[in-house]
């Protein structure tokens, strides 16, 4: 039994692959893109940056869903944590995000009730089993989430669950990506698509980034032969001198993704202008609870929320954007670490901050 | 640190400073300030190894063991990993109000059969009952007792050139606790919580033990990274070395665990000189708690504190200590 290697996981094929990068690397340095948080974490930690020819630079997009919500939402959950009869319910990731003055970790010790859970559904079983509470979860996320969270809201109405609210903060990826493309700051050569992302999505939704920008994309899984395969695919694209869409992850996504999941979102939630960490207000790039759900819109309940402040010298938002690295920024690993995170970067499983310092430092 | 997080409980990096910053510094002595996980001091002639554990598991039955089996062999394998001979223990029992009668004898059961197997006694306790709410159902203190004949084992005692060895697969426990607290349905993962004093005496016997602790809360990595900073040495690990149940590690990857960072109750790290390594392992192969006994890494020369992680690809990345709170509640 001792450790079962999995074929994602072969030494011997990624000895294979890597010869092939090796192989097709140019010699002018390329910059290749991950936008999802967890396909940083899988190439910090399986070590995959080191293996690569020093021409390939991979930097990390916006993609880590705690990283690009903005503080004024932390501020805000923070608040109505502080209600009477209020139980806060969030993805783990959140608890420890700084918001302006304090972190839904914090509030916890002192009196507030915060817990983390892995489903929207765990939610909901705590709206059922304190009817007397008013149970708030925390919608950060993707597309990847927001079916989970619509499906819980579409659930608390059959059920008549009217003590259940959504503090919803979901976005969705293809127009950042294009902010940020267009935007120009950042020079990209290839992009590795998220895996679960485009599960619902299908690979057809980046479409435009080959064909008005010429950018040749791949999408992949999340192991590190996936990970390695795609760096591979991009770099034949590159030298056929072609930009179109390489799936490799088709044991998950579809070219046209999940469309019941997403009828489910629509029929919940409606497009709205979001702000993003680092990139601003973007439209069309967030998702608003619809108005015949608003009794289950905890963006309505009032409450006074202190005026937001970023974190002085923090410098998250270039992260997101890809213009500086991690280890560039003058606080990481000084006055910014795992233990004490200044940013949102330096907390998520999914931050490129965490990473750099978790399996790097 | 104003305020107690959950994170202090984690075994990992806030719980290290908690207890070097705030509780250390009040009782500040030469046995104490080891930091190992067992006081070791002279009675009259003899060497005696001294721990205590509390046991605060949520939920406290979970596949491959409950809190009272747990509460025994932690506080025996504390003992142990100093080469000490587990010999007495004592138990104190906080119990809710509620609590049902049959479930805490369950548990006490489970005890006395850990404390057999382990060849201890459990010679002295206490009780305390709270009102409904003070406490989760049931919370175990156990403390103990052993001998030690030999040298004394500590965590700073590795040297460049041992081997690092472990005695089976890692993560068992963290993800057998996780499992049932979320009410997965897995069928074939369970805690590995073992009295591992029998293991050690066997390993002692054909090599020479430079340093031994097991890798609890915090996980391997953090074990690792404890013994690197008390040893000053630098490790190197092979990760494809790692025995891991591939039930484990679909868990662990499935809920965002790396299974380095998950607890473990039944397992233990051996930095052991060159030369008895084969037979450690051999030893260890025979014995039931080590049928999956792997050498997974060195002592190299290298930067005080680092350990290194080559990946199953052939990367490297470096381990640290587990930082903020993987899994509350674990033991």
């Amino acid at each position: 039994m001792p450790c079962k290697k999995t074929s994602f996981r072969d030494s011997g094929l990624a000895g294979e692959l890597l010869a092939r990068i090796e192989r097709d690397a140019p010699s002018e340095t390329i910059q290749i893109m991950e936008v999802c948080g967890t396909h940083t974490m899988a190439i910090f930690r399986h070590g995959i940056k080191r293996l690569l020819p020093p021409s390939i630079r991979l930097i990390s997009g916006p993609g880590c869903p705690v990283c690009v919500t903005p503080i004024s939402y932390v501020d805000r959950a923070i608040a109505l944590s502080s209600l009477p009869d209020t139980v806060i319910v969030t993805f783990g990731d959140l608890l420890r995000v700084p918001g302006s003055y304090s972190s839904l970790e914090q509030e916890n010790a002192k009196r507030a009730d915060v817990r983390s859970v892995y489903s929207p559904l765990d939610a909901l079983e705590l709206a059922r089993c304190f009817p007397e509470k008013k149970v708030i979860f925390l919608g950060v996320g993707f597309e990847t989430t927001t079916p989970t969270v619509a499906a819980a809201i579409l659930s608390a109405r059959s059920q008549n669950l009217k003590n259940f609210k959504v503090l919803a903060a979901n976005k969705v990826i293809p127009p950042p990506m294009r902010a940020l493309i267009s935007g120009g700051e950042v020079r990209l050569d290839g992009l590795l698509c998220p895996g679960h992302v485009s599960a619902i999505i299908g690979s057809d939704a980046y479409a435009f980034l080959a064909e008005e920008f010429g950018i040749p994309c791949v999408v992949a899984g999340f192991e590190p032969l996936e990970i390695l395969g795609a760096i591979s695919f991009l770099l034949s694209q590159k030298k056929e001198g072609v930009a179109r869409i390489d799936n490799l992850y088709r044991r998950f996504v579809k070219a046209d993704g999940n469309p019941k999941a997403r009828a489910v979102v629509s029929e919940v939630f409606e497009p709205a202008d979001a702000e993003w960490r680092g990139l601003g207000f973007i439209p069309g790039s967030g998702l608003e609870i619809r108005p015949e759900f608003e009794e289950f819109d905890a963006s309505l309940i009032e409450v006074e929320v202190p005026k937001s402040r970023e974190p002085f010298g923090c410098r998250c938002g270039e992260v997101l954007r890809g213009m500086l690295e991690p280890r560039e920024c003058p606080l990481f690993g000084k006055a910014c670490t795992e233990e004490r995170p200044v940013g949102a970067c330096m907390v998520s499983s999914e931050g490129s901050c965490a990473a750099a310092f978790r399996y790097g430092n | 640190m104003s305020k107690i997080l959950l994170a202090h409980g984690s075994g990992g990096k806030k719980s290290h400073q908690l207890i070097t910053e705030v509780i250390l510094p009040h009782f500040d002595n030469p046995i104490l300030n080891r930091l190992d996980d067992q006081g070791i001091f002279t009675l009259g002639k003899s060497k005696v190894a001294m721990s205590t554990d509390s046991y605060v598991v949520d939920p406290p039955f979970f596949a491959g063991g409950d809190i009272g089996k747990l509460a025994v062999h932690g506080t025996v394998n504390d003992l142990a990993v100093s080469g000490a001979r587990p010999l007495y223990l004592s138990v104190g029992l906080i119990l809710e109000e509620g609590f049902e009668i049959c479930e805490l004898e369950k548990i006490l059961r489970s005890m006395q059969e850990a404390a057999q197997e382990a060849e201890v006694s459990i010679v002295t306790g206490d009780t305390k009952v709270v009102p409904r709410g003070s406490a989760d159902k049931i919370f175990i203190n156990t403390a103990g007792i052993g001998l030690i004949e030999g040298e004394a084992i500590t965590g700073s005692g590795a040297r460049p050139g041992d081997l690092i060895l472990i005695n089976g697969t890692i993560g068992d426990h963290g993800m057998a606790v996780m499992a049932a607290r979320e009410k997965f349905d897995v069928s074939n993962v369970f805690s590995d919580s073992a009295p591992l004093h029998g293991l050690i005496r066997e390993v002692m016997k054909v090599s020479e033990v430079h340093a031994m602790r097991d890798p609890t809360r915090g996980g391997v990595a953090t074990t690792l990274k404890e013994i690197a900073i008390q040893s000053k040495t630098s490790l190197l690990i092979e990760e494809e070395k790692i025995p891991l149940h591939p039930a484990v590690g679909a868990l662990c990857d499935l809920l965002g665990f790396d299974p380095l960072f998950v607890a473990n109750e039944g397992k233990c790290l051996f930095f052991v000189h060159p030369e008895g390594a084969e037979r450690a392992l051999a030893a260890m192969r025979l014995h039931p708690y080590g049928k999956n006994a792997a050498i997974i890494g060195q002592v190299e020369e290298g930067p005080a504190g680092q350990v290194a992680l080559k990946t199953a690809i052939g990367g490297k990345r470096l381990l640290d200590m587990l930082v903020g709170q993987q899994l509350p509640r674990i033991c």
